[in-house]
C-alpha cells in the first residue's frame, strides 16, 4: 500500500471532483465566519438569490472589532455597522452565531477547538489567514478571501490545487523556559517569510509530539507567517484527549468510532514529503523579533543586525527599512531594549495556558510604571476559568490590564491601539509596519517573556527572573 | 469580474521584498460592508503622512506614475493577511496587472477572482522591468493569451499560469455559477458522506 501524510489523506477524503487542467473541488466540513471579511459575500449570496447549502456546518463569531472595555460602547460607527450587519446576516441565512454578550464568544480560532467543532481530518476554512491554527488537531484549514468565503457559503466547496507537502521537524526537546511560540518563531527566523509558499506544512519529530494541545495551536497558527496557508501536527493520544466531552465533538461510544478513525489518519511511516526542513529543539532560546516581518527576530542573547550583515541587496534595504521603522541601531543588544506596552492575547498566545505562563511570572511582581500592560483572554470561556483559577487577581495586583475577549491589540481594528512610535511587547503573530496602531513598534514574543518584559520594562530572559520553574 | 486578455499600461515600481496586505490596505479600512471605494487608502501609510499629507517621496505619488496601471513589486507579495480588501483596493486605485518573482498563496487566489492577473516572472525579469520603469511613461503590453509581457524597448517574458485561473481570468467568470453546473458531484459527495441532499 502506498505510504501517504495526512495532508495527503484529508485531501482524498474530501475531492468532489476532479477534472484534468483543473484544480480539485474540496468539501468544507467546517467554515467560520467574522464580521470583517463576510459582509460582502453576503451581500454577493443576496444579489444573485442564493441561499447557504450547509448552515450547519458554518459558524459565526465577532471578534476584530469588539472592544475588551465597556462590552457596547462601539464608538466607531463603521465597527458599529459590520457587526450588526453579522447579526443580520447570521438572522437571514439561519447560521449559529455567538454575540458579544454570548458566553461561548471568542477569538474564531481559540473557540473553534474550545467547543470541539475543529477535528481531525476535517477540511476547516475562515476568512482570516490564522485559520491554520485548527491544524493543531490534523485537520487541513486554511485562510480564504472573500470570494472564496461566498463560494464556500454558496457551494459548500472550494477549488483547489493540490499543495507540496513540506515536512518541518522539531528534533530532541526543549530546554528549559522554552515555548511554543519561541519554536515558531525560531523556525520562521531561521527559514524566511516564504519557505512555505505553495506548500502545506506538517509539524513533526520529539519537540512537537511533547506539546500540549494548547501549544501545538500555537505553532500552527503561525504557519502562514512562514508563507503556509496551512500547517498541521498528525492526531495522537494527546488530541483525542483534548476532544473528548467537548460539546461539538462526538459522544459516547461515537467518539470511540471518531477516534480510530483520527489516529489512522497519522502520517504513515515511511510516506515521502516534497520537503523537509530541521531543526534542533536544544538549540532554540527565548526569541524576541526586532523587525517588521516574523522572520527579523533572533534569541534573547542576541543584537539588533546591520543591513550589512545580509547578502542579496533586497534583504539589506528591507533591514535598512525595518530598523528606521523599527527605531533601532544596529548593534543593540535585544535585552537592552526598552518597552512601553505589553500586549498578551491573539489567536496565537490567549488560551489558558499561555495565560497561566505570563500569571506564573506577574506573581508577586509589579509592571514598570511607564508600561501599560493589557491582558485579553482568547474567549469568554477563558476569561471565566482564569478568573476560577485566580490568574485575573494576579495581573491586577501586578498592575496588568485585565479586558474582555476578542482580536484586540494584535491588529487594534477596535480602541485597543498602540500609540505612533511607542514599542510593544507583543504575543501576537505580526509585527508588520502599523499592526498595532500607525507607527507603532511591535516586537513578537511569548506569554512569559511578555510578562518579563512589562515587569522589567525592558526585553529580559525569562530564565533569569529566579521564581520562575518549568 | 471583468475579463482580461491584452493589457498596455503604465508601469509603477514599488521595489521591497515581502509587501504584507496590512500595507497594501491598513486595518482601519477594512470596517467598510462594501467591496468598492477601497483605492483611496491603498498603501495608506506609504502614500500619506500622519496629518494626511502627501509623501512626496513615494513612488506612486510621484506624477510619471500618476496613471499607472501595472505596478512591479518584489518577492513573496501580498504576504500575511487573509483580507481581500487589498486586491479591491489595487483594481479600485488603477492597478489591473501586477509583475512580481513570487505571491501568497491567499493574495494570489485573491486577486485572480477579482480579475487582477498577477504575473509571475524570474527575479531578473522583475528587476530589468524595474529599471526600465524608472524612465518616464514607460508602458508594458501584457498578453494572458500568449502568456507574454513586452515593451516597446525590445523587452520580452513568457509568464506560466494555471489553465484554470487562465480560462476564467479571459473569460471574466463568476466562479460559484462556475461551481453550479457541478452541483450533481457536490450531491453525489454528500449523498456519500451525509446519506442525504441538501439541495
Amino acid at each position: 500500500m502506498t505510504k501517504k501524510t495526512i495532508i495527503e489523506k484529508i485531501w482524498e477524503n474530501h475531492v468532489v471532483n476532479r477534472e484534468e487542467g483543473k484544480p480539485d473541488l474540496l468539501y468544507i466540513d467546517l467554515h467560520l465566519v467574522h464580521e470583517v471579511t463576510s459582509p460582502q459575500a453576503f451581500e454577493g449570496l443576496r444579489m444573485n438569490g442564493r441561499r447557504v447549502r450547509r448552515p450547519d456546518l458554518t459558524y459565526a463569531t465577532m471578534d476584530h472589532n469588539v472592544p475588551t472595555i465597556n462590552r457596547h460602547i462601539i464608538n466607531d460607527p463603521v465597527s458599529k455597522t459590520q457587526i450588526e450587519t453579522l447579526e443580520q446576516n447570521c438572522r437571514e441565512f439561519g447560521i449559529e452565531l455567538s454575540d458579544i454578550d454570548h458566553p461561548d464568544q471568542g477569538i474564531v480560532h481559540v473557540i473553534g477547538p474550545q467547543l470541539g467543532l475543529t477535528q481531525p481530518g476535517k477540511t476547516i476554512v475562515c476568512g482570516d489567514s490564522h485559520t491554520s491554527t485548527h491544524g493543531a488537531f490534523g485537520a487541513l484549514s486554511f485562510g480564504i478571501g472573500t470570494s472564496e468565503v461566498e463560494h464556500v457559503l454558496a457551494t459548500q466547496t472550494l477549488w483547489q490545487q493540490r499543495p507540496k507537502t513540506l515536512q518541518i521537524k522539531v528534533n530532541g526537546k526543549l530546554g528549559f523556559g522554552v515555548t511554543a511560540k519561541d519554536i515558531i518563531l525560531a523556525i520562521i527566523a531561521k527559514f524566511g517569510v516564504n519557505a512555505g509558499v505553495g506548500y502545506v506544512m506538517e509539524y513533526t519529530g520529539e519537540a512537537i509530539r511533547n506539546l500540549t494541545m494548547e501549544e501545538r495551536m500555537t505553532i500552527c497558527n503561525m504557519s502562514i507567517e512562514a508563507g503556509a496557508r496551512a500547517g498541521l501536527v498528525s492526531p495522537d493520544e494527546t488530541t483525542v484527549e483534548f476532544l473528548r466531552g467537548r460539546r461539538y465533538a462526538p459522544q459516547g461510544e461515537e467518539f470511540e468510532e471518531a477516534t480510530a478513525r483520527w489516529l489512522a489518519l497519522a502520517t504513515d511511516e515511511g510516506a515521502e514529503y516534497d520537503k523537509t526542513l530541521e531543526i534542533d529543539a536544544a538549540e532554540i532560546e527565548p526569541q524576541v523579533t526586532w523587525g517588521t516581518n516574523p522572520s527579523m527576530g533572533s534569541g534573547i542573547s542576541g543584537s539588533v543586525p546591520s543591513p550589512d550583515d545580509f547578502e542579496r541587496e533586497a534583504d539589506k534595504e528591507s533591514v535598512r527599512l525595518a530598523l528606521d521603522y523599527m527605531g533601532l541601531e544596529a548593534g543593540t543588544k535585544l535585552s537592552d531594549i526598552p518597552v512601553d506596552f505589553v500586549f498578551i492575547g491573539s489567536c496565537t498566545n490567549s488560551r489558558l495556558s499561555d495565560l497561566r505562563a505570563a500569571a506564573e511570572v506577574a506573581k508577586g511582581r509589579k509592571v514598570k510604571d511607564h508600561v501599560t500592560a493589557i491582558v485579553v483572554p482568547g474567549s469568554q470561556t477563558v476569561k471565566q476559568q482564569a478568573e476560577a483559577e485566580g490568574l485575573d487577581k494576579i495581573f491586577t495586583e501586578a498592575g496588568f490590564q485585565w479586558r474582555e475577549s476578542g482580536c484586540s491589540m494584535c491588529l487594534a481594528m477596535n480602541d485597543d491601539v498602540v500609540p505612533p512610535g511607542k514599542r510593544c511587547a507583543s504575543t501576537s503573530n505580526r509585527n508588520f509596519e502599523g499592526r498595532q496602531g500607525n507607527g507603532a513598534r511591535t516586537h513578537l514574543v511569548s506569554p512569559s517573556m511578555a510578562a518579563a518584559a512589562a515587569v522589567t520594562g525592558q526585553f529580559t530572559d525569562v530564565r533569569q527572573l529566579s521564581s520562575v520553574t518549568h | 469580474m471583468q475579463p482580461i486578455n491584452q493589457f498596455t499600461g503604465v508601469v509603477c515600481p514599488l521595489n521591497r521584498p515581502n509587501i504584507d496586505t496590512d500595507q497594501i490596505i491598513p486595518k482601519q479600512f477594512l470596517k467598510r460592508i462594501e467591496r468598492q471605494g477601497f483605492g483611496q487608502f491603498v498603501f495608506y501609510h506609504w502614500r500619506f503622512d500622519d496629518n494626511g499629507n502627501k509623501r512626496e517621496d513615494f513612488v506612486m505619488n510621484q506624477p510619471q506614475y500618476a496613471n499607472a496601471e501595472v505596478l512591479v513589486a518584489g518577492e513573496n507579495f501580498g504576504c500575511g493577511s487573509s483580507r481581500e480588501h487589498a486586491p479591491w483596493a489595487l483594481l479600485d486605485y488603477g492597478f489591473r496587472v501586477i509583475i512580481a518573482s513570487s505571491y501568497a498563496d491567499i493574495f494570489y487566489n485573491n486577486s485572480v477572482k477579482n480579475g487582477i492577473l498577477a504575473v509571475k516572472l524570474t527575479e531578473e525579469e522583475v528587476a530589468e522591468i524595474m529599471e526600465r520603469s524608472k524612465e518616464e511613461g514607460y508602458r508594458i503590453h501584457v498578453n494572458l493569451e500568449e502568456q507574454t509581457v513586452n515593451d516597446d524597448n525590445g523587452f520580452t517574458a513568457h509568464f506560466d499560469i494555471d489553465p484554470y485561473w487562465k480560462k476564467m481570468l479571459l473569460n471574466g467568470w463568476d466562479e460559484i455559477s462556475v461551481t453550479l453546473t457541478d452541483e450533481d458531484h457536490i450531491r453525489k459527495y454528500e449523498e456519500k458522506m451525509y446519506g442525504k441532499q441538501f439541495s
